[in-house]
């Protein structure tokens, strides 16, 4: 270790992460479980009614912050596996692999909110719509990593085998949206549209990044005492 | 390099041209799995004429991706790829032939059959030029793309099924563009841009693909 500077890879070690680890991750619960309190009161009781959706919007605050979720956890899972890759540290696939399956419950709860959403407001529970197809591919994506990653005994070649499938799911990521937004243009599938509303109301905004920041800590919190159990496997 | 790829793609074929039946299989499968489609659906014209572009699509798609498995699997078991590996030649170089290999032989025939295809689809004859040159640009992609799951899947157990969950997610945007490319064409809007497209795709997939595949041979293998 230099002496000048932070002691950037002290921490990437796993038996020293392992403790840092335990504690941040009952912080993080626990402010977790504050904010999605907070967080459902404002958007449940606090938020007025939509004037053209009614209070079928009301899970706008989970769709939303899940579905921001997914395509960030996704990112940050490729980020983890490329740092494994270039500095070969351990600790990086671990994460990678910790984050995967929470990710792959963003995704779904997105998708199912979404269709819950969809029925009261579309009037059907799937449309071919771009941001729905491209959801779903997400899924199969992550479903993609975590089966890879299952498939493989060794776990120093699963984490770098999927930290090779996460790099190249993350180049393909805005290829996929893109195509599948131009095969619905193409398509002229559905004349019904994600309605985004400017005029959003500000409680409407702070419930929904209250929840946001809810549903981080949750990801952080249950990320690390997955990466704990995989360090405690692995040992 | 040069001569190292020229070797490669050589030996390829010529195993390749030894055992014909595997190359036939994928090319048999494709034409069966097109011909399934109106014995399920019904054989209305204009419904076959509007499923004919994805439906060929399709059926090229999941043809190429099950004669993956058989990329790399034969080096793999009887030791040649440690030696490619050991070899002086640039891996990025060797993958990029296996893979052009691979495509010559799985690929390639689809290219010229497809329009035998379209005339079973009542497809306009104008089309078969579109369909075959959408085929012609987007199967590299999907042999480029699927070569890095080959490699990634080498000597897995249940290998062939995790293969697909892997690679079809990522040959949605060959998919879209190719079969969108033909139903362009047939609404008299013109091809061309998803051709572009499509051919921007393969330039891309060619410059990057090969260091994915190296990356996941030598993590296959090490």
């Amino acid at each position: 270790m230099s002496a000048q500077g932070i002691k950037w890879f002290w921490f990437a070690s796993p038996q020293t992460f392992f403790p840092l680890a335990g504690a941040l991750a009952r912080w993080c619960a626990g402010a977790a479980a504050v904010l999605t309190l907070l967080g459902l009161y404002i958007g449940l009781f606090v938020a007025p009614t939509d004037a053209t959706q009614g209070e079928a919007y009301r899970i706008i605050f989970i769709h939303v912050p899940a579905a921001w979720m997914s395509m960030l956890i996704y990112v940050v899972m490729a980020f983890w596996a490329a740092i494994g890759l270039a500095f070969n540290t351990r600790l990086s696939g671990m994460m990678a692999r910790a984050l995967a399956p929470t990710g792959a419950l963003f995704t779904f709860i997105a998708l199912w909110t979404g269709s819950l959403w969809g029925k009261p407001t579309w009037g059907t529970y799937w449309v071919w719509d771009a941001r729905l197809t491209s959801e779903l591919i997400l899924l199969f994506l992550y479903f993609g990593f975590m089966a890879l990653q299952a498939a493989i005994e060794d776990p120093r070649r699963a984490d770098r085998a999927g930290a090779l499938l996460a790099i190249v799911g993350v180049v393909n990521i805005p290829i996929i949206y893109y195509s599948v937004k131009w095969w619905n243009t193409l398509h002229q599938g559905s004349s019904v549209s994600l309605k985004s509303a400017p005029t959003m109301a500000a409680t409407m905004f702070t419930g929904m990044i209250v929840m946001a920041a809810a549903f981080w800590l949750y990801s952080i919190a249950v990320a690390l005492v997955r990466v704990r159990c995989i360090i405690r496997e692995q040992k | 390099m040069l001569e190292a790829i020229g070797c490669i793609v050589r030996r390829d074929l010529l195993l390749a041209l030894r055992r014909r039946s595997d190359a036939a299989t994928a090319l048999l499968f494709f034409v069966i799995v097109a011909s399934l489609f109106p014995l399920g659906v019904g054989a209305e014209p204009n419904l076959l004429r509007s499923i004919a572009p994805g439906v060929i699509w399709v059926a090229a798609l999941l043809s190429s991706m099950l004669s993956l498995a058989r990329l790399f699997a034969a080096d793999h078991a009887d030791g040649t790829l440690e030696q490619i590996l050991l070899g002086a030649a640039p891996l990025g170089a060797v993958a990029a032939a296996k893979t052009f290999a691979h495509w010559l032989i799985s690929g390639f025939p689809m290219v010229l059959i497809a329009p035998l295809l379209a005339l079973q689809y009542d497809l306009a004859p104008s089309l078969y030029g579109v369909l075959a040159l959408s085929l012609l640009l987007g199967t590299p992609v999907l042999s480029l793309i699927g070569a890095i799951g080959a490699a990634l899947t080498l000597g897995l157990r249940g290998g062939g099924v995790l293969l697909s969950l892997l690679v079809l997610p990522l040959y949605v945007p060959v998919l879209i563009m190719g079969a969108g490319s033909v139903e362009m064409a047939s609404a008299g809007l013109g091809g061309q841009g998803l051709l572009l497209l499509l051919g921007a795709l393969l330039v891309a997939a060619a410059a990057l693909a090969p260091w994915g595949i190296a990356a996941a041979l030598r993590i296959s293998t090490e």
